[in-house]
């Protein structure tokens, strides 16, 4: 896939989700915020940050900004969007996916490593992933604490559209497991037809051995492979 | 503006009598309100150095690979493969008492600046906390403050944050003391200074705008502190990580061009201080015409705007010629860029404001005749030597209780809310190894990264304590396998004034000359925090080390996680010192005696034994011994690797206790799959080195009396304060 990755003021995962393409085969260009031309791109990356400081909610200003009209008319047209951390926070801001992204059960930023369960396997990002693996990944946010309502809740697990779930190593959806808090420990979700994918951990930061492992690399070797 | 400039007012602003009279020398004149704050703040303690530069000045700053010493905004050393690494702390004590999240965090901001200033970009962050004694009313709220601001000022910028330490004392419970370190790298070819040149250049203002926030800080951080501290929070600015971050990137990519001639970023004493440094290192005038200064707040005079220590500015020599293409950097990050003076031939800092010359100052004498004092000294009497303590506990309290106490418990509650992995390439996060390990971008290479000091020691022992802090900073470095190359300084201490914080303070700085010299670890760049004292208390005197290594291989980096069946081997000789042990305090309730002697000679020869077996790769796991002793040190491996350890029965004339929590210097426990080759190696090497035990999957310690000690409840109890004590947390 040719992969774009949105740079807002004050992003800062964006050269490590770079790598992590990068290292899976994918050859990603940055796209400033000013931009609007996503022409030629497959997949949309937001990356995580602290857009415009997140001094309002978390991803607030970001979602009202030019790129993200062309974002949504990118995903519209059937396009790919992956956002993590203030990238999933920026999507649940302009409705693109459903629900919200809490302060973390705790009232403290939380970085550490989780792991997380593969609740579908999807062709475009979860393809080199066993259906209920685990794996890990680090996390690092404040605002990290999924909610919906309950309405909201059962039609994300009827539709099979939770992506990933906070667990134990052995993949235990407990609460210890559940370190910010999210409702029925969902880590990431997936748009109704599953070509938008917004997670709040980093895999992106886990594809290196030297770095303490190659966990989230098969995320990327997905998107890498899909057409 | 009726303010009557006189020695009262001057000994408001913080000058001596003996200052003023300097001052109305200098000008030939009674000086208006702005050039008074203009001297008070660039003579005060903080900026002037007045008391510690005639000692600042022994201290060894040279070797092959230094590229920039003290004197620059921070110091640089060559990395190799034509990288530098640029790297100082720097203190945020007085704020972070008076306002700890928004102290805390500027500090960061602060020292950030003080790097990227230089042309690097920030890749690391690590910092050095001092808290007062947990049952102090306010210790709580430091602590939390403080870690609050730390990580939320770091984890926004997208720095990450990889190392620290933290320890908790009564000395510090009304003053406690932040430390912060920031490391970057930069191209050895696009190294920014911060000396102006070129009579008629513009002089450029860059970021935030001004307000009326943080004004006479400087002067703030150079007193002690009374009753009325709490009335003070006017001096502390309030930081803003977002545009920080913007600053970052602006000038990273302005540096790229050939636009900049000389940098500086505003910090303590803000467009006063920055300007006066530029102008006095360039020898040349420096016009500033306040009117174009990017203002917050309407009304504000020069002497607000002068003295205004509002945060993420910085000032910029640029090529004239490049003045519409650096516009349009700033332009694209949304930040101000206004051109709000230019340089002269005079000599002079003028400043005009509405058309009046606010200040007129001569540049040569303010910073010549600047105060310099060799104050009186009185030094600390040497403790007497310990003598026999028996131990009131078994060996298996001893270490639970040990590794539960403030001072050795599990760090993971603040670490955990640092993010330690943005920018991925940290190697080895906070608790992994004894130094962070991060890789620099694109290069196999990789630094190694630490804070350390001891300050009990060094209240014991001045000198010896700050030996050892040099020390084990080297030795922390070496523990990951790297190569140390330089420091950075932050000497904390009380109020200068008394001949004991004097002597405290020159001892210390022979302390670490000496162990700089023989570890081959010169002082690149430092910072020195004076007036540590509420109430007439002042501090354990705390000279923060930060060091700074190279790994030519990031992947040759070794934890102190060891696997399960290896053999763990005792590096370096043991005599059982006890003095000033954490033992002694937590166990035998005693805070006495020498602290334990740094042999700089076996400190040397033993790290540089350790670091070629961890480069030849036969170390697997290696920590360095410190505080707690062998069995703590034991201990964390056990924690780290999950793993059980099998300790061996002792033969030594060393009382047990004495062996397993005496605190003798330049020791390591590496774990190794052989230890009969390894101690055969030490032992050519003129390397002591014994067979402690052995590591297994079992879920417990085996103590060498053969007593156990389950892994499981040493976890517990290690990690159970922090939570438990800031958010009543219960055990998970």
């Amino acid at each position: 896939m040719r992969a774009g990755i949105v740079v807002f003021p004050g992003i800062n995962r964006e050269r490590d989700m770079a790598i992590a393409l990068e290292i899976s085969g994918a050859k990603p260009r940055m796209i400033w915020h000013r931009e609007t031309d996503l022409s030629g791109l497959d997949l949309i990356v937001i990356p995580g940050g602290f857009s415009y400081g997140d001094y309002l909610r978390c991803g607030a200003m970001a979602a009202q900004s030019p790129v993200m009209r062309a974002v949504r008319e990118h995903a519209a047209r059937g396009g790919y969007v992956l956002g993590v951390c203030n990238g999933f926070q920026i999507l649940t801001e302009m409705g693109m996916l459903p629900g919200v992204l809490l302060r973390n059960a705790s009232l403290r930023f939380l970085s550490m490593d989780c792991y997380l369960r593969v609740e579908r396997v999807t062709p475009a990002y979860t393809s080199k992933f066993a259906q209920g693996a685990v794996f890990r990944a680090p996390m690092a946010h404040g605002d990290g604490n999924y909610f919906a309502n309950d309405a909201t809740l059962d039609r994300l697990e009827g539709e099979g559209l939770v992506a990933f779930r906070y667990v134990t190593p052995h993949g235990e959806p407990t609460l210890a497991a559940n370190r910010n808090g999210s409702a029925r420990n969902i880590a990431g979700i997936y748009s109704e037809n599953l070509r938008v994918l917004g997670l709040m951990p980093h895999p992106e930061d886990l594809v290196d051995k030297l770095m303490g492992g190659t966990d989230g690399k098969p995320l990327f070797d997905s998107i890498a492979a899909a057409a | 503006m009726a303010k009557i400039v006189d020695e009262a007012l001057a000994r408001s602003f913080g000058l001596s009598a003996e200052e003023y009279a300097r001052v109305l020398a200098i000008m030939g004149r009674t000086p208006s309100l702005t050039e008074l704050g203009v001297f008070s703040v660039m003579w005060s303690e903080h900026c002037s150095y007045k008391s510690s530069r005639v000692w600042l000045k022994t201290l060894p700053t040279k070797a092959p690979w230094v590229i920039h010493g003290p004197g620059e905004n921070a110091g640089v050393v060559d990395i190799g493969d034509g990288l530098a690494a640029i790297f100082k702390m720097e203190s945020h004590n007085h704020p972070s008492f008076i306002e700890p999240h928004q102290g805390a965090a500027t500090g960061v901001g602060g020292i950030l600046r003080d790097v990227f200033t230089m042309g690097a970009r920030p890749v690391a962050n690590l910092n050095a906390l001092r808290f007062g004694d947990p049952n102090h009313p306010r210790t709580k709220r430091t602590v939390d403050g403080v870690v609050r601001g730390v990580g939320g000022y770091g984890n926004c910028v997208g720095v990450p944050t990889v190392g620290g330490e933290v320890n908790f004392h009564p000395a510090y419970n009304g003053n406690p003391l932040v430390n912060a370190m920031t490391v970057g790298i930069a191209r050895q070819d696009r190294i920014f200074l911060s000396a102006a040149a070129g009579i008629g250049n513009p002089v450029v203002y860059v970021g935030s705008k001004t307000g009326r926030d943080g004004i006479h800080g400087a002067t703030m951080a150079s007193t002690e502190f009374g009753k009325d501290s709490e009335e003070k929070r006017p001096t502390v600015q309030v930081g803003d990580p977002f545009t920080e971050k913007l600053l970052i990137e602006a000038c990273l990519e302005l540096m790229a061009t050939d636009a900049i001639i000389a940098i500086q970023d505003m910090g303590a004493a803000g467009l006063t201080s920055s300007s006066v440094e530029m102008a006095g290192k360039g020898d040349v005038g420096i016009e500033l015409d306040l009117d174009a200064v990017p203002q917050r707040e309407t009304g504000m005079t020069a002497y607000e705007m002068m003295l205004s220590e509002s945060q993420e500015r910085m000032l910029i020599v640029i090529r004239p010629d490049r003045q519409d293409m650096a516009r349009a950097i700033f332009d694209k990050w949304e930040l101000d860029f206004a051109v709000i003076g230019h340089l002269t031939d005079t000599g002079h800092i003028v400043v005009k404001h509405k058309g009046v010359v606010e200040a007129d100052i001569p540049l040569a004498p303010l910073a010549d005749q600047a105060p310099l004092y060799h104050r009186p000294i009185a030094e600390t009497p040497k403790r007497a030597p310990l003598g026999y303590v028996a131990s009131p506990l078994g060996m298996a309290d001893a270490v639970m209780q040990l590794i539960a106490c403030p001072d050795l418990c599990s760090r993971a509650w603040i670490w955990d809310q640092y993010d330690s992995t943005v920018g991925g390439q940290t190697v080895k996060r906070p608790g992994a190894a004894d130094a962070a390990v991060v890789k620099v971008d694109g290069f196999a290479r990789a630094l190694a990264l630490t804070t350390d000091c001891t300050p009990r020691y060094c209240a014991a022992d001045a000198e010896a304590g700050a030996a050892q802090a040099v020390a084990e900073a080297w030795r922390n470095i070496t523990a990951v396998g790297a190569r140390p190359l330089a420091i950075t300084d932050n000497m904390n201490f009380g109020n200068p004034e008394k001949p004991e914080i004097m002597g405290q303070f020159a001892s210390a700085i022979k302390g670490m000359a000496a162990a700089c010299i023989a570890l081959d670890f010169p002082v690149v760049s430092g910072n020195v925090s004076l007036y540590n004292e509420t109430e007439g208390k002042g501090i354990l005197p705390t000279p923060a080390i930060g060091g700074l290594g190279v790994l030519e291989d990031a992947a040759q980096a070794v934890g102190i996680a060891p696997a399960a069946g290896l053999d763990l081997v005792l590096i370096g000789a043991t005599v059982g010192h006890l003095g000033q042990s954490l033992w002694l305090r937590e166990i035998a309730k005693r805070e006495d005696g020498p602290p334990p002697p740094v042999d700089l000679v076996a400190e040397r020869r033993n790290g540089d034994f350790v670091r070629g077996e961890i480069l030849a790769g036969r170390v697997r796991a290696c920590h360095d011994i410190s505080d707690g002793g062998t069995l703590i040190a034991v201990v964390e491996m056990a924690l780290a690797g999950n793993v059980g350890i099998d300790l061996l029965p002792r033969h030594e004339e060393i009382a047990p206790h004495a062996f397993w929590f005496g605190e003798d210097q330049a020791r390591y426990i590496v774990a190794v799959a052989s230890a009969a080759a390894f101690i055969a190696a030490a032992t050519a090497a003129g390397v002591p080195a014994t067979l402690l035990g052995h590591t297994g999957h079992q879920a417990h310690l085996t103590l060498p009396g053969g007593a156990t000690i389950s892994r499981e409840a040493v976890q517990r109890a290690h990690e159970r304060f922090l939570p438990a004590w800031m958010d009543n947390a219960g055990e998970r």
